[in-house]
Parts: structure tokens; C-alpha cells; sequence
């Protein structure tokens, strides 16, 4: 019987070209799943699939709305990839998300009526402060109590939410707004550039671009990255060499929450326009698999922010069009990392099929 | 009722108390094999909607447990299939658990957004109920309460005074060495791991169908991870779970009992209702600063993958 069944067989290199297919197997396997889920729904799966995976993009609008979801996951992800490739495990970004967005929004507030070109380049810096200040309420824990920065900056994204929710139904609350819990409108200084005219796509998947393109010049060509992949793959080398394990920790976090609180910045001044307590459509935790399926490596990211961008879109296409929870994009995202990590295990192992007849 | 708020406030904590002291102590015995489960939350919320709607469909509560062990149980299948099969990362699939599995609860769920169930009725223990102070506390309490209880004088007994126990101790210190005297590491960190996820399943069922008993979108609201962190500031000892976890369901019900009698205090609920994340880091920074009780107490393999050499 044991005989039967295919087996594992250790590679002695792991296996380059499984590093980048592998992706692709899980990006394959989710789409095969999205069939079966449609059809164990009741929905005709072909038409299941055409909804949410082929619909959103049927037009130069929808191409921009797929960008302007992807931009705040390239954000986030590529911060994100600087602290995991070190092994510094920033599950929070959801937390310093909300924490840019209330500190991007808080300038915009606190300066209205102002039309300075430097209030909007001020809002992205007050954004990466704010977000880089919370990441860093768990840095100091790791490296001055050796608290777990998992649990840490989990728990601060739930008083993130918190405080949030506080804000705009207390102090910052609209006077105006029929008792709404949110701000007030942020005016135009205050809000990003469109780029294309008649789409919501703004500056800021320009700033992501950047952020790919700086992302990938520290972490491949300069030095503090070369001492964050030391310390990811051997503690010990890295120790050897005189790398900082608590540089490392804080470099690695610090990194995670700036994007993640320039992404929450670029939503409230962009799509948003104001600050309220939903300011985060779960961005933080889907850019925790966009930097996986993303291998860590910013090309890789752009395109896994495609990627999950589309899943979010047909989360929406299936609610307006099939009548399922938009949730159902949730189920595609976790499905996508499980098969990821599940199709990992070819880039170290192949599969040894039992001979026919044996 | 002539009970002063003290015994509403001890009642209370003890329910409050119990998905933590049954997640956690299901989280210990996986964790005590060396394997980490970071998807406790979403075992936990899948293990509630499936209940919520087994006993919605069945009006049996009791079906509802079960379904939420079942599904609990499927969910760390799938997780111990990806780590212990595939040796996949154990953070990264614990984190793809818990996306996936609030997701999962939130699409299911729907279907079920603010429906209610029936109150299941306390066991009232007769006599012993009257005690005063102690006695509702301890004696009038749900089923699942009780059955918490022996949980973890079950999990005591199994860890510290039963061969298999032992033995899967032995595997979480060093499964290189249970494996060279003959011990199947892999089957038992499979069964260990099947057990926390069912007892997950068990403390999401407690929350949706005994203790609210309602479903809504996100209501184990971080339970989980705070599970994960009890097991630490356990330092991996069951009696310290427990009181953990109490300690943990006091300071949800000292802060509800606040914010019902807050509007003289005028501190914002959100401040209060932040309490229970503060305290869970509180008490990681307490536990965590000294790093030679971690790593005296912590099984020595845990979230390492192993594979046996054959």
C-alpha cells in the first residue's frame, strides 16, 4: 500500500525554476478551485468564473480601478518583504495602516483650507511616521523584552480599530455629517492627483512604483539589505559577521509600518476622501500573501498585487452580479497562500511517482 | 437575587474565561509537540459558524458543539497537511490559516448575520449552587464549562503522568532523538495538532452558540491570537493556562461592567474595550523580558519543520 503512494525525495540544490513556478502552480490551483467553489454554490461555474475573474476587466475603467486596489498592497507588501526576508515577522500592518491613515488625515485636518503644495508631500510623511511609530511600539518590545513582534503587532492592529472608531465618533467627528462616524471631507489640496482623467487612479501607484523600485535597490544592491538577508537566512553568521540583531529587528519593522501608513494615507486622500472607521478593506493582512505569493522580491510583488487586486474586484463583480457575500474574495486569498505554500515544498523536495507494476 | 455584584462579576469572568481556556490548552498540546499554530483565529471563527449553523438548522446545541470540533478538527487537517506533510513554513501557514479561515467564516456566515439561538439553560448542581459568593460561580454554570474543567485536568494527567504524553513531549523537544528510538513523530504531531484545532472548533462553538448566542461578522475578535499569547505567559503549563485565561476573561467582564456603568466615568468605550489587547501585551513584555524562562520552558522544536530520514 505505502508503496503506492507518490513520495518525497530530497533535491540536493533546491530547485530555481520551482522557485517561480510555483506561483504559478497556486495561482493555477486557486483558479481550478474558483470552479469548483462556483459550482458547489449552485453557480454555473464557467459564468462563475467569467464574473469574477474576467469581468473586471473588461474596460480601461476597470484596468484603473485594478490598479488603484493594487497600489496600497505594493505598498504594504514591499515593506512588508524587508522585514520577512529577515525573518522579522510584522503581522500588523492592518494596525500602522490605520495608524498612517489617521496621521495623513489628521494633517489634512488640521491644515484645511490650506492650498500649499507641500500639504500633500506633508501628509505622506505624517503618514509614514504614524504608521512607522506604531510598528515600532513592537520593535521596542522584541528587542528590549523579547516580546513576540507576531502577537505585539497583532494586538495593536485591534486598538488601532479601536482608536479609530473613537476619533471619528468623538473628536474628529463631522459636525456636519448627519451624526455619520467620520471626518469631513479632506479639500482638494488635500487630496492626490488623479492621473487619468474620468478614473479614481491617483498618484499614489506612482509612489508605489518607487517604493518597488527604492524596495528593490535596498534589498538587492545595498548593504543594510545584504546584512537583512544574512540575518534571514543564519542568526548565527549573522552574529558572526557583527550584523545587529536589533538593527535588524527595528530596519525590518520600521520599514513595514512606514509603507503601511503611506498606503493608509494615499487611501484616505484618494478613494476615500475622508477619514472613517472602515478606512482599511483588510489591505494589511492581504499584503502579508501578496508579499509571499510575491517571493519576497518586488518584481514579484507587482505582480502579485495584480493579482489580489483582481481577487478583490471579484469579490465586488460576485456580489453585484451572482449574489454571494463579497467575502468570497477572502476564501480565494487564503486558498491562494495555502496553495503556495503547499506547491513550496517543489522547490526542496521532488516527487518520486511509484513505478507502474512495482 | 440577593448575589452582590461580586458573584455577577465572578460568573461572568468564569464564561468569559472558558473559549480561552479551551483554545489555549487544545493550542498547548499542539504546541507541546513542537508544532506552532498560528491559526487559531481561524479555527476558532470557522469552528463558530459551523456550530452557530448546525444548531440553528438541527435547534440542538449539542450538534453544534460537534459541528464546531469537526470543522475545527478539518481546519488543522489542512494545516497539518501543508506543515507536516508538504514541511511548508509554520508561521506562514498558520497566518494563511487564520486569513483563510476568517474569511471563510465571514462568506459562510452571511447566511446567518444577526440570526440568534435559544439560551442554552445552566446545570444548576444542587446544594452547591447555594454556596455563597463561590457557589453560582462554580456550580451553576453551562455544560461546556464544566467540560472545560476536565479538559484540563485531562490535558494535566496526559502531559505530565501518561506514556503517550511523554512521549510527545519528548517529540517537541527533539524529534530527531524520539525518532531514533522508534516513535512515529509524524503521526503524533498530526494527532496533536487535530486536537487543537478540534478543541479551537470547541471554543469558537462555546462562543457562538452557548455564550452570545449569536453569530456576527468577527465576533472571536482576536480570542485566538490571545490564546496563542496565554500559552506563552503559561510558560507551556496547563495550571498557568487556566488561570491565564480567567485572568483574561476578568479584565473583558471588569471592563464591560465599566463601560454599563461608564457614562458618569466618561471614558470612551473604545478605550475599554481596548483593555483586553493591552493586557495581552502586558503580559507578553512580563513573561517574554526574561529570555531563559522562554527558552527553558518552550519545547525546544517548536515551529521547526522536521522530516524523518527514512
Amino acid at each position: 500500500m505505502r508503496d503506492r503512494l507518490p513520495r518525497l525525495e530530497a533535491r540536493a540544490e533546491p530547485s530555481a525554476a520551482m522557485r517561480y513556478a510555483s506561483p504559478l502552480i497556486a495561482v493555477a490551483l486557486t483558479l481550478a478551485g474558483g470552479l469548483v467553489v462556483f459550482a458547489a454554490l449552485g453557480k454555473d461555474p464557467v459564468e462563475g468564473f467569467r464574473v469574477f475573474f474576467l469581468s473586471p476587466l473588461k474596460d480601461a475603467y476597470g484596468i484603473a480601478e485594478l490598479l488603484l486596489k493594487a497600489t496600497p498592497l505594493m505598498l504594504i507588501a514591499v515593506g512588508l518583504a524587508v522585514g520577512f526576508r529577515a525573518n522579522v515577522w510584522n503581522i500588523g500592518a492592518e494596525g500602522q495602516f490605520i495608524l498612517g491613515a489617521v496621521a495623513g488625515g489628521g494633517v489634512a485636518l488640521f491644515f484645511e483650507g490650506s492650498t500649499s503644495p507641500l500639504l500633500l508631500p506633508l501628509m505622506v510623511v505624517a503618514g509614514a511616521i504614524g504608521g512607522a511609530l506604531w510598528a515600532s511600539i513592537a520593535a521596542v518590545l522584541r528587542t528590549r523584552f523579547n516580546a513576540s513582534e507576531i502577537l505585539v503587532s497583532l494586538m495593536l492592529v485591534y486598538i488601532a480599530q479601536l482608536f479609530v472608531s473613537w476619533l471619528v465618533h468623538g473628536p474628529w467627528k463631522d459636525p456636519e455629517g448627519f451624526n455619520f462616524p467620520q471626518t469631513r471631507m479632506f479639500h482638494d489640496a488635500a487630496m492626490l492627483p488623479i492621473l487619468f482623467e474620468g478614473t479614481r487612479l491617483n498618484a499614489a501607484f506612482l509612489l508605489a512604483l518607487s517604493a518597488l523600485l527604492v524596495g528593490y535597490v535596498f534589498i538587492y544592491r545595498s548593504f543594510p539589505g545584504f546584512r537583512m538577508q544574512v540575518a534571514g537566512q543564519s542568526v548565527a553568521a549573522a552574529r558572526y559577521a557583527g550584523f545587529s540583531a536589533q538593527r535588524t529587528i527595528w530596519t525590518g519593522l520600521v520599514a513595514g509600518g512606514a509603507m503601511a501608513g503611506i498606503a493608509g494615507m494615499a487611501e484616505v486622500s484618494g478613494p476615500m476622501g475622508q477619514l472613517t472607521e472602515h478606512v482599511s478593506s483588510n489591505y494589511g493582512f492581504a499584503a502579508i500573501i501578496v508579499a509571499f505569493v510575491g517571493r519576497l522580491n518586488p518584481v514579484g510583488i507587482f505582480f502579485a498585487s495584480l493579482l489580489m487586486a483582481l481577487l478583490y474586484l471579484g469579490g465586488e463583480q460576485a456580489q453585484q452580479y451572482l449574489n454571494l457575500p463579497s467575502s468570497i474574495s477572502k476564501v480565494f486569498q487564503g486558498m491562494l497562500l495555502s496553495f503556495l505554500l503547499g506547491a513550496d515544498v517543489l522547490v526542496n523536495y521532488r516527487v518520486r511517482w511509484p513505478r507502474a507494476g512495482a | 437575587m440577593e448575589d452582590g455584584i461580586l458573584t455577577a462579576i465572578l460568573v461572568a469572568t468564569i464564561v468569559a474565561g472558558t473559549p480561552l481556556v479551551i483554545a489555549a490548552l487544545g493550542e498547548l498540546v499542539t504546541e507541546k509537540s513542537g508544532v506552532l499554530n498560528l491559526g487559531a483565529e481561524g479555527i476558532m471563527a470557522v469552528g463558530a459558524v459551523a456550530a452557530f449553523a448546525a444548531a440553528h438548522h438541527s435547534g440542538s446545541a449539542f450538534a453544534g458543539a460537534l459541528a464546531g470540533i469537526a470543522a475545527g478538527a478539518l481546519m488543522s487537517l489542512a494545516f497539518a497537511f501543508l506543515t507536516l506533510t508538504l514541511m511548508a513554513n509554520q508561521v506562514a501557514s498558520g497566518l494563511a490559516l487564520s486569513i483563510f479561515g476568517v474569511g471563510l467564516a465571514a462568506f459562510i456566515g452571511k447566511a446567518y448575520q444577526s440570526a440568534t439561538l435559544p439560551a442554552v439553560p445552566t446545570l444548576r448542581i444542587p446544594l452547591l449552587a447555594e454556596i455563597p459568593v463561590l457557589g453560582r460561580a462554580i456550580f451553576d454554570q453551562q455544560a461546556v464549562v464544566y467540560l472545560s474543567w476536565l479538559l484540563f485536568a485531562g490535558v494535566a494527567w496526559f502531559l505530565y503522568r501518561s506514556r503517550p504524553g511523554l512521549l510527545l513531549r519528548a517529540i517537541g523537544e527533539s524529534p530527531a532523538s524520539a525518532h531514533s528510538i522508534g516513535s512515529p513523530v509524524i503521526r503524533i504531531r498530526y494527532l496533536a495538532t487535530l486536537f487543537g484545532g478540534a478543541m479551537g472548533g470547541l471554543a469558537g462553538a462555546f462562543l457562538s452558540v452557548f455564550y452570545t448566542p449569536l453569530w456576527t461578522e468577527g465576533m472571536v475578535a482576536g480570542r485566538g491570537w490571545i490564546a496563542l499569547a496565554l500559552v506563552v505567559f503559561a510558560t507551556w503549563r496547563p495550571w498557568r493556562v487556566l488561570l491565564g485565561a480567567y485572568l483574561f476573561g476578568g479584565v473583558m467582564i471588569v471592563q464591560l461592567f465599566v463601560q454599563g456603568s461608564g457614562a458618569e466615568l466618561e471614558i470612551p468605550s473604545q478605550f475599554l474595550s481596548s483593555l483586553p489587547y493591552w493586557a495581552t501585551i502586558a503580559v507578553l513584555v512580563l513573561i517574554s523580558r526574561n529570555v531563559s524562562t522562554i527558552r527553558l520552558n518552550s519545547p525546544a522544536s517548536l515551529g521547526e519543520p522536521y522530516r524523518p530520514e527514512a
